[in-house]
């Protein structure tokens, strides 16, 4: 398992070398402008200039390159010299991957993003989740019941419904309808600035105010939570369902309660557990999309975390920025597809890496 | 007696404390928080590092210019103790240098002086060859710029310069701190972080936390010359989402207070105002969406001298189709479909400020179909029998191409209808707009290549005086593979009456001759048709009720008096 482990890890270095080249060539060949969306009044002379400082007038494998040594040496050096204060090289005029339009590190950008994709799309999977296996097991369970019947309208409305519609719609009856000054009431906006703590402005720590904050942070979390988590859960739910459904008609079930074993058992113990085997490779397939954010639902709630960063990255044609996170994002897919493997190895002792 | 004294010490306690209500009435900060959303977030404060609009404007609640424009397109001493004009000695007699003196007694946020080394500063940095600077067109000419003393800059230019309000003036250029900037010169420009997103400046906030592409949080500038000012003690700077979305937080949910530059269909803001939180504000500025013709030959076939002046256009070099084609199309129906309170119908290229403003060409705002055709009729265009129209083998077929824009894509089929009732076919087109405002040398789609019959889209010029924007329609700036491209003559309009009153005009400085020749250059163009001019495009914006003070400026940053801005009681 481990000689086998760290065989996947050996081939994913050439696989996502070939990758940062491949998303490299992509942008670099579509046609975009980092000056195209400026205010016309710009005159043409300046923006040659303007590109001639963002380095690009040089041709593409110099930029390439150039991206490597600041992406794979230059930014895990800094993040050694800031995060350990172990210092390689010249630390403070260490050329890091920087935004054209922030002028910024692009790896510190993400980092002041990672919070809010991580709470609001996180708290979505999980919800998801825990939405999804009692909804699955039970549809199973009772094939063609009401509960089923049911369970499949609402996943065939939450996987169909986009999130750009059922996200307005609830701001419509959440955010407009209901007056703002109502218990009911939900914020249309997500406030990134909010900081969940006990200590008020004059520095005391209360339980109050962390009450009040964790309550603010509740509530501007709601909508965007319970929206993903409706295409969250359809889909998991489908999974859940379908692979109860082949456990149940398994032998070792009639065996097990031929045995008399308590229904109670050979449900939540033997056919739920040998049911989570493809479930949990599939959730683990999915994490990734949890760092891309979601890019529709961040911008409806203004959640501004990665997936909104991406987009402005694309809009505003800043390369760095989309090779940067594009990339990153390349390797969360290559490391999960790993660890659902590994995993699957791990559940089912019927597989066995060699 | 007693009752008179009584009296006397009643109304002096009255007095008192109605000045004392008055002092806490007038105090900094007695407003709380205000709450701004922007559409497009703000990625840097530094205006020099960005073209872009959002953050030209979140940095003019920070940093400002000796001079700005006021809601009248009017030039506002800012920093600077007056405007420096001939009559006042502030312009030399030979247009070649301006001398501004900066207000005695301003501070920076940190409590420093500001001085005239700052202004030195900032037009160094920006004229930095190496720094990319976004606003080098805002110093052309500029020779050298000189502090006499502490508090006198004088800006000396290399030619007579008869507009010389370029530099340190508006919302573009603003004075940045040298102290703060010193190690930021050029190429080390892009890596100031911490300087370009949490300037030092003489404005009425100061960043607190600046969220690039996200939030800026702000608090009310300890150090700003006016004790009194701003009303609120601190401000959030909201970026992301949509254009509706972010009147509907102003206008429907209230959780905002003032929402920038809302381009949505004009029923559905009207219905959002109904609901009775805010208001929306417009203004108009020079913003023409207008229709360029070709006047050379897009075809294909001729491959490198594609859309250059050596091959006239086969039927858009007849003024009669350029003609019809414009009076074919009904403006104000084009300002209701796409922009309501946001637009007018305009015959001008150049329609404000109102002085430079022509009434010659007004007849094209009554739609003349029957006119447009017979006028093709007289210039022998004749209908075929697919209803197209034709001369000598040369149908009078076009492509129209735009950028990619709900509106824009409205309008084409609109007029695409009307000219098919003159007997003018139209073959629609639309590019992405990064590409077709995107300078790429290798797209065959970009504006300025002009592969195509005509084309849309809206420009405008910074501040109030139209010389370089009319001096874009000289031969010298028609684009073509020569200069890469580079030019601002779409139409390829080559006029040498035109090219003699923008070359007038570049040294003339009384006004009203400036008026009259930018005038007339607007004129010229109008009347041969080279340019369609279709709608005056304004901003719409809006505040909550209860915020008070907002005087919508299109001249300058929307956000240019956000000092005078106060919660109502």
């Amino acid at each position: 398992m481990l000689n086998y482990t760290l065989r996947r890890l050996m081939f994913t270095i050439p696989t996502l070398l070939l990758i940062s080249f491949i998303i490299f060539l992509i942008l670099d060949l579509a046609p975009n402008d980092p000056t195209g969306n400026l205010p016309l009044t710009i005159p043409p002379e300046v923006r040659e200039k303007i590109r001639a400082s963002l380095g690009l007038d040089a041709p593409m494998f110099v930029r390439y390159l150039l991206w490597c040594n600041q992406f794979f040496i230059n930014e895990p050096l800094n993040m050694l010299y800031e995060g350990f204060n172990w210092c390689i090289g010249d630390c403070e005029n260490r050329l890091r991957v920087t935004s054209w339009s922030t002028r910024s590190p692009v790896v510190d950008l993400i980092i002041e993003r990672l919070p809010q994709t991580l709470w609001v799309i996180g708290m979505s999977y999980v919800v998801g989740i825990l939405i999804a296996v009692p909804i699955g097991v039970i549809s199973a369970y009772k094939q063609y019941s009401w509960f089923d019947q049911a369970g499949t309208f609402v996943s065939m409305i939450g996987f169909s419904v986009p999130t750009f519609f059922t996200g307005v719609l609830l701001i419509v009856v959440f955010s407009v309808m209901i007056p703002n000054d109502s218990w009911f009431w939900l914020p249309s906006i997500y406030d990134t600035t909010h900081v969940v703590t006990g200590l008020d402005s004059a520095g005391e720590w209360h339980f109050s105010t962390l009450w009040s904050n964790l309550s603010f942070q509740f509530r501007q979390m709601l909508m965007p939570v319970m929206v993903l988590a409706l295409y969250n859960a359809a889909q998991i739910s489908r999974f859940m369902r379908a692979s109860m459904l082949d456990n149940l008609s398994q032998d070792y079930v009639r065996t097990a309660r031929a045995k008399g074993l308590k229904e109670k058992t050979v449900l939540l113990v033997h056919v739920l557990r040998n049911s989570m085997i493809p479930v949990v490779t599939v959730i683990a397939l999915g994490v990734p999309q949890i760092f891309g954010g979601a890019i529709i639902t961040e911008q409806i709630f203004k959640v501004n975390g990665l997936g909104q960063l991406l987009i402005v990255g694309i809009q505003g044609a800043d390369i760095p920025l989309v090779q940067t996170l594009t990339f990153l994002f390349a390797v969360l897919i290559v490391i999960f597809n790993l660890i659902a493997d590994v995993l699957y190895g791990l559940l089912d002792p019927r597989i066995r890496y060699e | 007696m007693k009752l008179k004294h009584l009296m006397a010490g009643a109304l002096g306690a009255a007095l008192m404390s109605t000045s004392a209500i008055a002092e806490s009435h007038m105090a900094q900060g007695r407003d709380g928080h205000v709450n701004i959303i922007y559409w497009q977030a703000a990625s840097i404060l530094n205006p020099y590092l960005s073209g872009g609009t959002k953050d030209i404007e979140a940095a003019s609640l920070v940093i400002e210019p000796l001079a700005r424009y006021d809601e009248g397109g009017a030039l506002v001493a800012w920093l600077a103790t007056e405007i420096p004009t001939v009559e006042n000695g502030g312009v030399s007699e030979d247009l070649r240098s301006i001398t501004w003196h900066i207000t005695p007694g301003l501070t920076w946020s940190d409590g420093t002086p500001f001085t005239a080394a700052d202004v030195v500063f900032t037009g160094e940095y920006c004229m930095d060859p190496s720094g990319g600077c976004q606003q080098l067109a805002k110093f052309d000419g500029v020779e050298s710029i000189v502090a006499v003393d502490d508090l006198t800059v004088i800006v000396n230019f290399a030619s007579a310069k008869p507009f010389p309000y370029g530099p340190f003036v508006g919302g573009q250029s603003p004075i940045i701190q040298a102290a703060q900037f010193a190690d930021c010169m050029g190429v080390a420009a892009p890596t100031c972080t911490d300087a370009n997103f949490n300037p030092i400046g003489t404005g009425p906030f100061m960043v607190s936390e600046f969220r690039a592409n996200d939030t800026i949080s702000m608090e009310a500038n300890p150090n700003y010359r006016d004790p009194s000012k701003p009303a609120f003690a601190t401000l959030t700077f909201k970026g992301g989402g949509s254009a509706d979305a972010s009147a509907r937080a102003v206008l429907e949910t209230g959780e905002f207070d003032y929402a920038w530059n809302l381009q949505i269909a004009p029923e559905i803001l009207d219905s959002m105002e109904a609901a009775g939180n805010g208001t929306i504000v417009s203004g108009f500025g020079t913003l023409v969406e207008r229709i360029m013709i070709n006047l050379t030959n897009p075809s294909a076939d001729l491959g490198d001298e594609r859309s250059t002046v050596a091959h006239p256009h086969p039927f858009l070099s007849d003024i009669a189709v350029r003609q019809a084609l414009s009076m074919a199309i009904d403006r104000e129906f084009l300002v209701e479909v796409g922009y309501g309170q946001a637009g007018r119908p305009t015959c001008n290229v150049l329609p404000a400020p109102a002085i430079y403003a022509s009434t010659a060409n007004d007849g094209c705002l009554v739609q003349d179909i029957a006119g447009a055709n017979a006028m093709l009729d007289a210039a022998g265009w004749e209908m075929g029998s697919d209803g197209v129209r034709a001369k000598d083998g040369v149908r009078l077929s076009i492509l129209y191409q735009t950028s990619t824009n709900a509106v824009r894509q409205d309008f084409q089929a609109l007029i695409k209808q009307w000219w098919s009732e003159i007997g003018v076919e139209t073959e629609l087109k639309n590019v992405d707009a990064g590409v077709f405002f995107g300078g790429d040398q290798s797209s065959p789609d970009t504006f300025q290549k002009l592969f195509a019959d005509v084309e849309m889209y809206a420009n405008n010029f910074d501040g109030t005086d139209p010389e370089a924007y009319m001096g874009g329609f000289v031969c010298d700036k028609i684009p073509s593979p020569e200069n890469a491209w580079l030019g601002t003559n779409m139409p390829r309009y080559c006029n040498p009456d035109y090219d003699a009153a923008s070359a007038e005009m570049a040294g003339t400085a009384d006004i009203n001759e400036r008026a009259r020749l930018a005038k007339a250059m607007n004129d010229m163009m109008m009347q041969d048709f080279v340019i369609i001019p279709l709608v005056d495009r304004g901003r719409v914006s809006a505040h909550a009720n209860s915020l008070e003070g907002v005087v919508l400026n299109t001249w300058d940053s929307e956000l240019w008096n956000v000092a005078d801005w106060s919660r109502a009681e």
